[in-house]
């Protein structure tokens, strides 16, 4: 189904925008729904229509995104990242970084570290969008599908 | 001989009024053109301190566009899906203050980034500015 309401689309924009300017914040749906003035019963299919993305997910990957930077750049302890990026827990983060990226939290930092790369030259927007883990499917979906096989 | 170069760029906007008051009232460009010929308004705004480049605001619609691909553009303004736009300033933390207290949407705060600051916000159609410092070379 494709969504073409502009007014609708603008708000859910204006979603997208909030979050992505704070996802180390708390986002239950009824706040997602709030900032767009849509119902909680709607927001999330109306926002998944409009991004192609659930915002659940887009959350995750800017929240991924920051923990990798944090992770790449910084020696901001491991806990530290997790919960400055919206982690409750550190062992959900360490099992989520691990589904996404392959390597532990503190495996991806050795990683990085040894391979002296940074991106730059673009601006930085940009940077972060290319950086950004590219979830197409949800992450327990991933979990199991690499578990069985 | 005039001088030669780009002339006009353009976004689209949702509503040409508003558009208009958004840009020159609120983040202080100033108006270029402004005529409407039978159903087509061209609307030019500028950079008060760059006369050679005019900014284009225009609606989609007739008589450029017929009904679906007037809603597709539309749509893909409204969810911030056209390229973003950047202005250079001399100080964008002032500049946001400023923006902000015109009633601009900031999406997202001054930062410093590889010897440059640079911040966010949208107008009401949803097209993306940035807003930037320069620090060192760029």
């Amino acid at each position: 189904m494709r969504l073409d309401d502009p007014d609708l689309l603008r708000r859910l924009l204006r979603a997208r925008d909030r979050i992505t300017a704070a996802p180390h914040e708390d986002w239950p749906v009824r706040r997602m729904a709030r900032v767009s003035g849509t119902s909680v019963a709607h927001f999330a299919r109306s926002f998944r229509e409009a991004f192609g993305v659930p915002p659940h997910r887009y959350l995750l990957t800017l929240r991924l995104e920051r923990a990798a930077a944090l992770l790449r750049d910084t020696d901001v302890p491991i806990t530290h990242v997790a919960f400055a990026c919206g982690w409750q827990s550190l062992g959900t983060f360490g099992r989520t970084f691990r589904d996404v990226y392959g390597l532990s939290p503190g495996a991806f930092r050795r990683s990085e570290r040894g391979r002296g790369t940074r991106v730059a030259t673009v601006p930085a927007c940009i940077a972060k969008a290319m950086a950004r883990p590219n979830l197409t499917i949800a992450v327990s979906e991933k979990r199991r599908s690499v578990a069985s096989g | 001989m005039g001088e030669v170069g780009i002339g006009v760029m353009g976004v689209y906007v949702r509503d040409q009024d508003e558009a208009r008051s958004f840009y020159v009232d609120k983040v202080g460009f100033v108006l270029h053109t402004d005529v409407q010929n039978g159903p087509f308004r061209w609307l030019t705004v500028q950079h008060p301190e760059q006369p050679s480049l005019q900014l284009g605001l225009f609606a989609p619609g007739p008589p450029l566009h017929d009904a679906d691909t007037e809603a597709a553009l539309r749509a893909l303004v409204a969810k911030g899906a056209m390229p973003g736009l950047v202005m250079h300033v001399a100080d964008c933390r002032s500049e946001v203050e400023r923006l902000r207290a015109a009633g601009v949407e900031i999406t997202q705060e001054p930062v410093d980034r590889f010897g440059n600051v640079d911040a966010g916000f949208r107008d009401p159609s949803g097209n993306g500015w940035k807003v930037i410092e320069r620090g060192g070379q760029g």
